[in-house]
């Protein structure tokens, strides 16, 4: 807040945050350029989520207890609801994987409504492009080992049981959306919700604060009692946002996974 | 070493104002913290948990199958005790009956003991009776023959030496005696 106020404009108007001053944070020891807020917020969430799980499951009780109970919970909700329905048998295999995608960008996501941190970490496009990439890569190496290079694409761009000339149409699309496209949004759908969301809670706040703290008038103060409410609002939604993004990522990871696995069509 | 290698690499970069563009240090810390978590979450973990929750459906199922195999088992029990309660009653009636068959078998022998016996004694009796009256009836004949004589050689007075005559004698007298008077001497 403290930077927000800051950079709020020298003028006695309101300004609305710009994606500028909410993302362009600089480096928190003047100096070392590359240790921003979003970065000691990433490594942060490592360490929690190596920390909770480690307390989980470092010594798992076959009757859990404490922390075993509730991190259980989510890597059941995580095997029950992205695993198994796009893995099927295969689904054990991959719970690690999808078990540290979900909690990490859950954590990443959560980060952006902890009070006094305050910025989901992805925001930045370059957390959700790096898991991304990575899922991208085990993708196309997985279809390759499991179908065989040109089966692969064979079976991604020429679905069988259509007339040919569909084919034609459909063969670019499938490869566009496929290896182009798809390791793109699914990047670039979390980045954006996240940094909707974060826009969003920050102009409400901003409004709060201005128009209560800052400027308080008779005229402005509903306006900032507006700006209040709506943050408290927003933040309840923004952490089913999170959360809902979390798991769409999760889910989108095992889709493409569980379709390299076997051939879709 | 990444921190290095990030720093490195963040080096030449500047904070572009594009969001769409991402830092390059971003980038390295992005996938050494993905890798670090996968590796101790994903790989070291995830396993332990797997490994407890397939022990967990074990034990579960185990118990199920524990449990259905005790009720199988108190279900045979129970059957073989009703089975052997069922013995136990056909034994008893069984035996009761028997019991009662041979009591009445045991009372009707003795009563036939019982009966021959008295038959017995009575036939004994009977003889002892018969025996007894051949005996005084043969003592009487020889004591009222002597008798008579005495009493007839008295009266007479002759005397009845001679043993052939006087049994002769005797003997008609008594003859005579006992034809028309049968019954009244017997």
């Amino acid at each position: 807040m403290n930077a927000l106020t800051v950079l709020a404009p020298p003028a006695d108007q309101f300004g609305a945050p710009t994606p500028e001053e909410l993302f362009n944070l600089p480096p928190i020891i003047p100096g070392v350029e590359w240790f921003t807020k979003p970065v000691l917020l990433a490594l942060l969430s490592a360490v929690f989520v190596i920390g909770i799980c480690w307390a989980a499951f470092a010594n798992p009780k076959v009757v859990p207890r404490g922390v075993q109970n509730v991190v259980e919970y989510g890597y059941m909700f995580v095997r029950d609801q992205v695993a198994r329905p796009f893995l099927g048998k295969d689904a054990d295999r991959w719970m690690g994987l999808l078990v540290t995608l979900f909690f990490m960008v859950l954590v990443w996501n959560l980060m952006g409504v902890v009070p006094i941190l305050q910025f989901p970490v992805a925001s930045h496009i370059a957390f959700p492009a790096v898991l991304a990439l990575s899922i991208y890569v085990l993708k196309v190496y997985l279809g390759m080992k499991h179908q065989g290079a040109w089966g692969y694409f064979k079976n991604m761009m020429f679905p069988p049981g259509l007339p040919k000339p569909i084919y034609l149409l459909l063969s670019p699309i499938e490869f566009l959306s496929n290896l182009i496209i798809a390791p793109f949004t699914h990047a670039v759908r979390l980045f954006a919700n996240m940094f909707a969301g974060h826009m969003l809670l920050a102009f409400f706040s901003m409004v709060g604060f201005w128009f209560l703290f800052e400027k308080l008038s008779p005229l402005g103060a509903p306006i900032g009692v507006v700006g209040v409410v709506m943050t408290i609002i927003l933040t309840g939604f923004e952490m089913f946002i999170q959360f809902l993004q979390a798991f769409l990522f999760a889910m989108l990871a095992a889709m493409y996974i569980g379709g390299s696995l076997h051939a879709e069509h | 070493m990444t921190s290095m290698a990030a720093r490195l690499l963040a080096a030449p970069e500047e904070h572009s104002s594009n969001p769409l563009i991402p830092h390059t240090y971003e980038l390295v810390v992005g996938i050494f913290a993905f890798a670090v978590v996968f590796f101790v979450v994903g790989r070291m973990l995830i396993p332990r948990i797997q490994k407890t929750l397939a022990e967990r459906t074990d034990a579960i199922e185990g118990g199920i199958k524990r449990a259905e195999e005790a009720q199988a088992e108190a279900q045979a029990l129970q059957k073989r005790y009703t089975e052997q309660l069922e013995e136990a009653r056909r034994d008893a009636a069984r035996l009761r009956e028997e019991a009662r068959e041979q009591a009445a078998q045991i009372k009707a022998e003795l009563r036939e003991e019982a009966q021959a016996e008295a038959r017995r004694l009575v036939e004994a009796a009977h003889a002892q009776i018969e025996a007894d009256r051949q005996a005084a009836f043969a003592q009487l004949r020889t004591e009222i023959g002597r008798l008579s004589t005495d009493l007839a050689g008295r009266i007479v007075g002759e005397s009845l030496e001679d043993e052939a005559r006087q049994s002769r004698i005797v003997d008609r007298f008594l003859d005579e005696l006992e034809s028309p008077n049968a019954q009244a001497v017997r």
